[in-house]
């Protein structure tokens, strides 16, 4: 067994792993009673992959995740409320409701986002690890994808090219023996996933992603290695979603019994029984924990069901950065939608008059006129 | 002013913006070693070096997720795609990347990217090298769309491009690269998005030319004028997106009749988008329908006579001129 962390650190990855469960049992909640729209994929059973690697990372190493990546926000420090709000497609959400379960994102923290298209993170986090290259920073980017993205083209090209230019990546497979509905031995060639990127230079190694500890002294070993040699590797962490791959997955794919063969090796209950061994927690510290981690999900749900829809007037805002030197149209838009325009670049320029706020008043006024006409 | 080749222009607007701003990094396959597939980037890496001239794998999806990674987090990419033919394998990273990632992480972060690449038939390549896509990427919202047609604006909007916060999709011309014109000096020559440019000044008929179909238009308006007494306006957008839609309507309120040409598809086509503009925002202007000229309906041919017939030239815009002015001559009908 690896050894624990200080004791601290071992209590806080063990709220971290409760915090994201018990947000994730509530998102599934707030979804049945339509509160959440969309698609949603949960986490559950997946704790401790997520928080024993992130946990490796220094606060300015970047973490990239995929469509499932609640918890990657969640453990970066992207308050619940914001990731609840999010999800319920309010104005106070991570991505100001334009992104939804799949499309977290928090630039301060360094999450670099969730990602819908299957291992289309891929190549995003290798130029992330090439700007932290290029200024010639100790950064290195932490990208985590699925077995299923490691079919997809990106996940060739951009190993072989981060290999090549010395990117400073780990990249992370979580196996959790499943692409949606497909079993690994159903979707790979090579079930033996840390050997995937051997060929392209980029060689690899497993941990238990059902142990907070082996994770993260997996992944610390290679995010040093990565920082110190600049070479990428990647790491796959062995897991099982205990849940569908979203909340419309019937999971006539697998058995009752072979879910809860993985159930019996729960991440969350089996690190706080090691702790309580240990003497790192009593029982009521760990009841505690549980008890908080419920109370903040609470808070994030009471947060998110307070936070204000968007206006449909905000719609076009944040598609383009505007210039002030450009006369033409970036978008085709309704009168009303022009206007919404001219408020954002109004924001945009803090106060003071954009250089060009006589053409939107113009555009606007053409626009009027011609909707007037048309009516 | 300086005589200069197409491809000189662009290579110095690289050149002069790498000298300006340390952000700037150039990606792309055969762009460093080798100087460009048609030798845009020629002598770049000599200038500047590895760290800031990339030759890439052959691997277009991920050269431009690089780009957009680099982007958002403080880098400034120019990628390099050899043709815009081979854009269609970066497609996702254009699309659901470069385009999306501003909009869907609510405004956070900003993908200062350029994807450049050449377009366009006439050199015999067939049906996977001799495409014209404007119009894909017009469609997608959260890009800006360049496509110069002169070496000036080659220059002039590459740097603007360069300087711009958006993700940009920078379409050169295969034809163009050789063609050698007066450039203005000076390294803050920008031309900026959003403002089309008026080749010529007319009054009978408007005339709106993209990419290389602005030239062919000029020419075509110098034969309506000698040899049909026809004086045609013609306009080159420059940028499809943002769309300097105020200039083309001005014309077409003092003419009364607009012919577009491109060398692209004609279904879902940047003629039939901005015919609709037109009709919807000043069909009281019109005293004919808006006509179009396009590439032909099919995958681009080898055989040089089936390639000739399969995109705009001069004689087909006379043409198309001369039916919007219900001209003899004129094809009767369509086309």
């Amino acid at each position: 067994m690896p050894a624990l962390p200080e004791p601290a650190a071992a209590r806080e990855w063990l709220a971290s792993m409760t915090l994201i469960r018990r947000f994730e049992e509530r998102a599934a909640e707030m979804y049945a009673r339509a509160k959440i729209g969309g698609f949603l994929h949960l986490s559950i059973g997946e704790e401790a992959t997520i928080v024993g690697s992130a946990r490796a990372l220094r606060d300015e190493d970047y973490l990239i995740s995929t469509y499932r990546s609640h918890g990657h926000a969640l453990v970066r420090g992207t308050p619940p409320e914001n990731v609840m709000a999010e999800l319920f497609g309010r104005v106070d959400g991570c991505s100001r409701g334009r992104g939804g379960s799949m499309h977290m994102f928090d630039l301060e923290r360094r999450f670099m986002g969730g990602y819908g298209i299957v291992g289309g993170n891929l190549p995003i986090a290798a130029g992330i690890a090439l700007a932290s290259d290029y200024k010639q920073t100790e950064e290195i980017t932490l990208c985590v994808f699925g077995d299923g993205a490691s079919n997809q083209g990106t996940f060739g090209e951009t190993l072989n090219l981060a290999a090549l230019w010395r990117l400073p990546v780990v990249f992370m497979v979580t196996n959790n023996q499943f692409g949606m509905g497909t079993a690994l031995r159903r979707h790979s060639a090579v079930t033996d996933l840390q050997r995937k990127g051997e060929s392209l230079g980029v060689p690899g190694t497993r941990c238990d992603g059902m142990d907070v500890l082996d994770t993260h002294r997996v992944i610390s070993e290679s995010v040093e290695r990565v920082r110190e040699d600049r070479r990428p590797l990647l790491v796959e962490a062995v897991t099982y979603r205990f849940r569908g791959h979203s909340m419309a997955d019937p999971e006539q794919y697998r058995s009752k019994e072979e879910v809860e063969h993985w159930r019996e090796r729960d991440p969350i209950p089996a690190f706080g029984d090691l702790l309580v061994r240990e003497g790192v927690l009593d029982e009521a510290a760990r009841a505690q924990i549980d008890a908080d981690a419920i109370a903040r999900v609470d808070a994030a749900v009471e947060f998110a069901d307070a936070s204000p829809l968007p206006a449909p007037q905000s719609l076009y805002e944040d598609v383009y950065v505007l210039d002030r030197e450009v006369r033409g149209s970036y978008s085709l838009h309704t009168t009303e939608l022009r206007a919404g325009e001219a408020e954002a670049a109004e924001q945009d320029g803090a106060g003071e008059a954009p250089a060009h706020e006589d053409e939107i008043a113009q555009q606007m006024t053409d626009a009027l006129g011609i909707a007037d006409e048309a009516s | 002013m300086a005589q200069m080749r197409y491809r000189e222009a662009l290579n110095a607007a690289l050149r002069e913006e790498l000298a300006r701003d340390e952000r700037v990094v150039l990606l792309g396959e055969d762009i460093g070693v080798f100087g460009g597939a048609f030798k845009v980037t020629d002598g770049l890496l000599d200038e500047f070096g590895e760290r800031r001239v990339r030759d890439t794998p052959i691997s277009e999806n991920t050269i431009v997720g690089v780009g957009v990674g680099a982007a958002m987090t403080g880098l400034r990419p120019v990628v390099e795609l050899m043709t815009i033919n081979f854009s269609l394998l970066a497609f996702d990273q254009v699309v659901n990347s470069a385009a999306h990632i501003r909009y869907m992480f609510g405004g956070q972060v900003s993908v200062p990217l350029v994807v450049r690449m050449p377009q366009g038939a006439g050199h015999q390549l067939g049906p996977t090298h001799s495409h014209c896509f404007e119009a894909l990427f017009l469609h997608v919202p959260g890009l800006l769309v360049a496509a110069p047609a002169t070496a000036a604006d080659a220059k002039g909007l590459l740097k603007a491009a360069i300087r711009d916060d958006n993700p940009v999709i920078f379409i050169e011309h295969e034809s163009l690269y050789g063609v050698s014109e007066e450039v203005p000096d000076g390294d803050e020559l920008l031309v900026r998005f959003g403002r089309a440019r008026t080749v010529r000044e007319g009054s009978d008929v408007t005339i709106v030319g993209v990419s290389r179909m602005a030239r062919t238009s000029e020419r075509a308006a110098a034969t309506l004028a000698d040899e049909h007494d026809v004086s045609a306006e013609v306009i080159d957008p420059r940028t499809l997106r943002p769309l300097d839609l105020d200039t083309i309507l001005a014309s077409v309120a003092k003419t009364n009749r607009c012919v577009i040409v491109e060398e692209g598809w004609p279904h879902g086509g940047v003629g039939a988008n901005l015919a609709a503009l037109i009709s919807e925002q000043a069909f009281d202007d019109l005293d004919a329908p808006v006509r179009r000229v396009s590439g032909a309906d099919v995958p681009m041919p080898y055989s040089k006579p089936l390639e000739d017939a399969a995109y705009p030239h001069e004689r087909d815009v006379v043409a198309a001129a001369l039916a919007v002015l219900e001209r003899p001559g004129a094809p009767a009908g369509g086309d």
